[in-house]
């Protein structure tokens, strides 16, 4: 199979999986790690938090802002290579075309 | 002094290097409360938090040793950019919540590519780097459960995503197949691991540690299943792009290494 037809196929499932729950399961998404502290609670009543975090994100919006952030950033670095590469590629196609239409030219 | 400027110039000059630090300042606004693998701050007792850092830190220096030999001895042209692609394949997985099957949410983990490219050593810094600035900066996981998240989803997680490679290798499994086994291993091994963790310390009052790992197994888990399949056929996607781009010959992908 060729690569670009996978992955197509590849997209497809991965919009299946994520986009599934949304459609069919009505919980209410919250994160794991929330249910595993209140689990912790509970296994262990008289347990103490003896550590805080140095600083929070003021408020939900601020995390929704660096979040999208974080995402954009790395998508950024990731696609500049991916083009950086395919420009590579291209250049060096169109030299090598270049070259031997020269040398077909010169023993012509 | 003149030449420690002129070092330095030469490295803010050097690829790699910029995309550490552009990646460095997107781990330290990396947000989110609900990061689910970290075990969050204060919420391993003293003794356990000295235990794992005193575990991982082996590891970490392994892995500095090998990021440095990779750097030096790699006679693939393309070394650095892939290590700092793996990088932000890791930084943009683990800032993707996604819903689950189970009606909560998780985020993959993105070390599997990693561990397929420069095998389970150098993950250990970019897993470090990513926790640090999100314990720092982001409230999430914390400064005194770092040695125990990072054992979990740097160390634990791609040494196994490294192991599901070479068996697959050993039975001759499709080469892809075996990509999306280790990155889907690796991502739920993660879990796995800080489910123990956090049994070991909180065992269950009426069924003990097993009863408690049991528990927390559904909570992280079972979540995160569906994610770690959807984080394997990522992993697939990415390597078939890197492949038919040339940026990595396919020979040299570690998993089929002389």
């Amino acid at each position: 199979m060729k690569n670009k037809t996978q992955n197509i196929i590849l997209i497809v499932l991965i919009f299946i999986l994520i986009g599934g729950p949304l459609v069919l399961s009505h919980g209410e998404f919250g994160g794991s790690d929330d249910q595993g502290t209140q689990q912790i609670t509970k296994n262990d009543p008289g347990y103490k938090v003896w550590a805080k975090p140095l600083w929070t994100p003021p408020s939900g919006e601020i995390e929704t802002l660096l979040f999208t952030l974080q995402g954009s950033l790395g998508t950024g670095i990731i696609t500049y290579i991916f083009g950086y590469q395919r420009g590579k590629n291209k250049q060096k196609k169109q030299a090598e075309t270049a070259a031997k239409t020269s040398a077909k030219k010169q023993t012509a | 002094m003149k030449r420690l400027f002129s070092r330095i110039k030469e490295l803010s000059q050097d690829l790699t290097v910029q995309c550490m630090l552009i990646m460095a300042v997107g781990f330290a606004i990396a947000p989110g409360t609900v990061y689910a693998m970290h075990i969050m701050e204060g919420m391993l007792p003293p003794k356990w938090c000295i235990f794992w850092y005193v575990l991982s830190a082996p590891f970490f220096i392994y892995g500095l040793y090998r990021l440095k030999k990779i750097t030096q001895d790699s006679h693939e042209k393309n070394t650095k950019l892939m290590f700092a692609l793996c990088g932000a394949y890791v930084f943009v997985l683990s800032s993707l919540k996604l819903p689950s099957v189970t009606g909560s949410s998780s985020h993959p983990t993105g070390v599997g590519l990693g561990t397929v490219m420069f095998g389970p050593g150098v993950l250990v810094i970019m897993g470090v780097i990513v926790l640090l600035f999100q314990a720092l900066l982001l409230a999430h996981g914390g400064l005194t459960t770092l040695g125990a998240n990072a054992f979990s989803m740097t160390i634990v997680g791609p040494i196994i995503g490294w192991l599901v490679l070479i068996i697959c290798k050993k039975l001759h499994v499709n080469k892809k197949i075996s990509i999306f086994l280790c990155a889907f291993f690796a991502d739920l091994v993660t879990y796995v691991t800080t489910a123990c963790q956090l049994a070991v310390v909180f065992p269950d009052p009426n069924h003990g540690v097993f009863g408690a790992w049991v528990k927390f197994m559904g909570i992280y888990a079972v979540t995160q299943v569906p994610l770690a399949i959807a984080e394997g056929l990522l992993t697939v996607i990415v390597y078939n792009l890197i492949i038919s781009n040339k940026l990595w010959s396919e020979e040299s992908a570690l998993l089929y290494e002389k």
